[in-house]
């Protein structure tokens, strides 16, 4: 509960502060009860915060939960962008499953491409009717499943590790096959593919940023403002989400040379419209994914200056092309997943997970992390080489809350 | 307010010193636990508060507060804490030109802005009321953070001078403190924060550092706080003096120990 005695005694008013706790991002000041109730969103259990999904179940599961609305989850793209692009997908097909608008904005793709490449969700057959049914539909996800020898396992929690049928928050996806284009064509979606825009002069004020940004700042505002994301349509009774992906952001197709020398004229220009975009997503019922090639960055203080802009920020480093592709330690595997900062909204404290060592692997199907597990050493010899590179590897994984003297010691704490 | 960390500085609301200015400092870690602290400790000893809140929202800190049993919104209200929220005026600021020099108006210019707007934007929240009957005890200025601004587009000389002038017209004018965070950034060689944060350090009366844990992630032990005396006018006459804790925070409290002494190692 919350207090209504307030620090200052000569204060005139005796206002109370007890409020119930609602969705943060929300610009009005709307009861939380309607809010709550937009598809695809659940509030978090240590805060009540709204969530979303970001399409991969397991990384919602990291983050505490899902992707907190009216913020920002940057990915630090992989050397050749292959898992960064899919985690992208998957985020915007979660928006289509769920029903929120998306917008899609690149300098590389046009946005109706990227979207018929999005991956199909994984749906039971009993629940692919149930797709166009009610949002609010209270079946559980385990109400099929009956156990009659071993019913006591069924009172224990499950994991899940594989395709839930029927869930309302987080889907499963298929990487292999395209989303059926009936769903692509039902949903709403505004795309800005930056090298259309780049004649048309939609604004030239203010010239602080560079023109590819400035303008996409704008296209996002005027989104955001004329379908009423940020409560300026009180008429409009069903309230939903907006989904932003932006795709390769300071890659120099935007018109950033950020990545391309290390004292670079404009490196104000990115950090400024994270800086605006994170406050327009703040007023806002939106949530944004942006990948960003950040292993092409040279200079490391604007990486660090993006990483303190952003509120959520996931690396992802493939074994591609590199010594660990064929290191065995690493074999069952196709790269690491390092979750770098994850916010503290609300609150002191976060959901943190005790495992720092993570890595992702494209089985046929699903994108699944994990924990790194070692395979076992069942050499003869216990090999040195190996536990080496280990304590090698262990630097780059899990720094956790600090880690100052990298070394060769791998120490448990 | 934490009231271990009462206990460490040796200060309670109704005796701390005035006419310092706090210098807030996290390497590799969040520090903002320390600013929700001084948020709290200020608005409970009766002080007027102008808080410069650059990178969350009003509910953010609202939330927060309400767990340190402060009410941020009914301090707004009845005159005693006056709120800067950054990002949703840098919104406002941006797409609609202003009439008049908005605080961040520094988000509108091309070149190199200038902090002169949102320094008068203090000085006028923060200016003693004309009718000599002081309601609150001494003006208090909290800043968070001033790395964001290097990130949006001003030099660090820019924020040293707007520093400059907030101490002359808050701690030696009105006798008042300021806080500030700043992040330190490490092995990120950003020159532009480094000299900010050095020549903030010469100037600032104490010094709290909060530090990741060299070892890494530990569950029971969040990181380390440095806490540094200084006396800025007195040139290295007497030695400053150190010490170092370790912390863990919890939902509504941070408990401090001696280092090594985690009631979960105990």
């Amino acid at each position: 509960g919350s207090t209504g005695s307030i620090g200052a005694a000569a204060c005139k008013n005796n206002v109370t502060s007890f409020q119930r706790k609602g969705p943060r991002a929300s610009g009005t000041d709307s009861g939380c009860s309607r809010l709550v109730s937009i598809a695809g969103t659940r509030p978090s259990v240590r805060n009540g915060q709204l969530l979303v999904s970001t399409g991969l179940p397991a990384l919602d599961q990291l983050l505490g939960g899902g992707l907190a609305v009216g913020t920002v989850l940057l990915i630090e793209e992989d050397k050749y962008n292959t898992y960064s692009s899919l985690l992208f997908k998957f985020f915007l097909a979660e928006g289509i499953i769920n029903g929120h608008t998306l917008l899609v904005a690149s300098a590389k793709e046009d946005p109706a491409d990227i979207l018929q490449e999005l991956p199909a969700p994984l749906l039971d057959d009993n629940c692919k009717k149930d797709f166009d049914e009610d949002v609010c539909n209270h079946k559980t996800p385990d109400s099929n499943i009956k156990m009659k020898i071993a019913w006591r396992y069924q009172l224990l929690p499950k994991m899940e590790s594989g395709p839930v049928s029927s869930s309302r928050f987080g889907h499963y996806y298929d990487a292999s096959k395209r989303m059926p284009q009936e769903l692509i064509e039902e949903s709403k979606w505004h795309g800005f593919f930056f090298p259309e825009k780049l004649s048309s002069t939609l604004t030239t004020e203010p010239r602080s940023l560079t023109g590819g940004y400035r303008k996409l700042l704008q296209f996002i505002q005027n989104v955001i403002y004329e379908e009423g994301f940020d409560g300026s349509n009180p008429q409009k009774k069903q309230k939903n989400i907006l989904r932003i992906g932006i795709q390769n952001l300071g890659s120099p197709l935007w018109g950033d040379d950020i990545c391309c020398t290390e004292n670079c004229d404009n490196s104000h220009s990115l950090t400024k419209f994270l800086y605006v975009l994170r406050g327009l997503l703040r007023t806002s019922l939106s949530a944004c994914i942006i990948t960003m090639p950040t292993h092409l960055i040279q200079n490391k203080a604007v990486i660090s200056r993006v990483t303190n802009l952003s509120d959520t920020v996931v690396g992802l480093e493939s074994f591609t092309g590199s010594g660990r592709e064929t290191n065995p330690l690493y074999k069952d595997y196709h790269g690491l997943i390092h979750i770098r900062q994850i916010p503290r909204l609300n609150n002191l404290i976060y959901d943190v997970s005790d495992v720092k060592d993570l890595a992702f692997k494209l089985k046929r199907k699903l994108f699944t992390i994990e924990r790194l597990h070692l395979p076992p050493d069942l050499s003869d010899t216990v090999s040195r080489s190996s536990k080496q590179d280990l304590a090698g590897s262990s630097k780059l994984l899990g720094p956790g809350c600090g880690m100052m003297a990298g070394g060769k010691q791998h120490l448990d704490f | 307010m934490y009231p271990e960390l009462n206990n460490l500085l040796n200060t309670t609301p109704d005796r701390a010193e005035q006419g310092k200015l706090t210098l807030l400092c996290d390497a590799k870690t969040d520090g903002s636990f320390l600013v929700h602290h001084f948020l709290s400790f200020y608005l409970k000893a009766n002080c007027k508060v102008c808080f410069v809140a650059l990178v969350q929202s009003f509910s953010h800190y609202n939330i927060v507060g309400r767990k340190l049993g402060v009410s941020l919104t009914a301090a707004r209200e009845c005159g005693q804490l006056v709120f800067l929220e950054g990002l949703k005026s840098s919104v406002d600021v941006f797409f609609r030109a202003q009439a008049e020099p908005h605080p961040l108006q520094f988000l509108r210019e091309a070149d190199v802005g200038n902090l002169q707007p949102l320094y008068e934007f203090i000085r006028e929240a923060l200016k003693p009321m004309e009718d000599g009957q002081a309601a609150w005890r001494y003006p208090v200025l909290l800043v968070d953070d001033l790395s964001v601004l290097l990130s949006l587009g001003l030099g660090a000389v820019a924020v040293l001078d707007f520093m400059h002038y907030c101490r002359v017209a808050v701690c030696w004018e009105q006798k008042g403190n300021i806080v500030a965070l700043v992040h330190d950034s490490g092995d990120a060689e950003d020159e532009e924060n480094d000299i900010l944060l050095n020549g903030l350090s010469h100037q600032s009366h104490l010094i709290l550092r909060a530090e990741g844990l060299a070892t890494g992630f530990c569950r029971d032990v969040h990181g380390q706080l440095k806490i540094l005396w200084r006396t800025p006018s007195q040139p290295a006459a007497q030695r400053d003096r150190s010490l170092t804790y370790q912390y863990k925070i919890q939902d509504k409290s941070v408990s401090f120990f001696a280092k090594g002494m985690s009631p979960a190692v105990l």
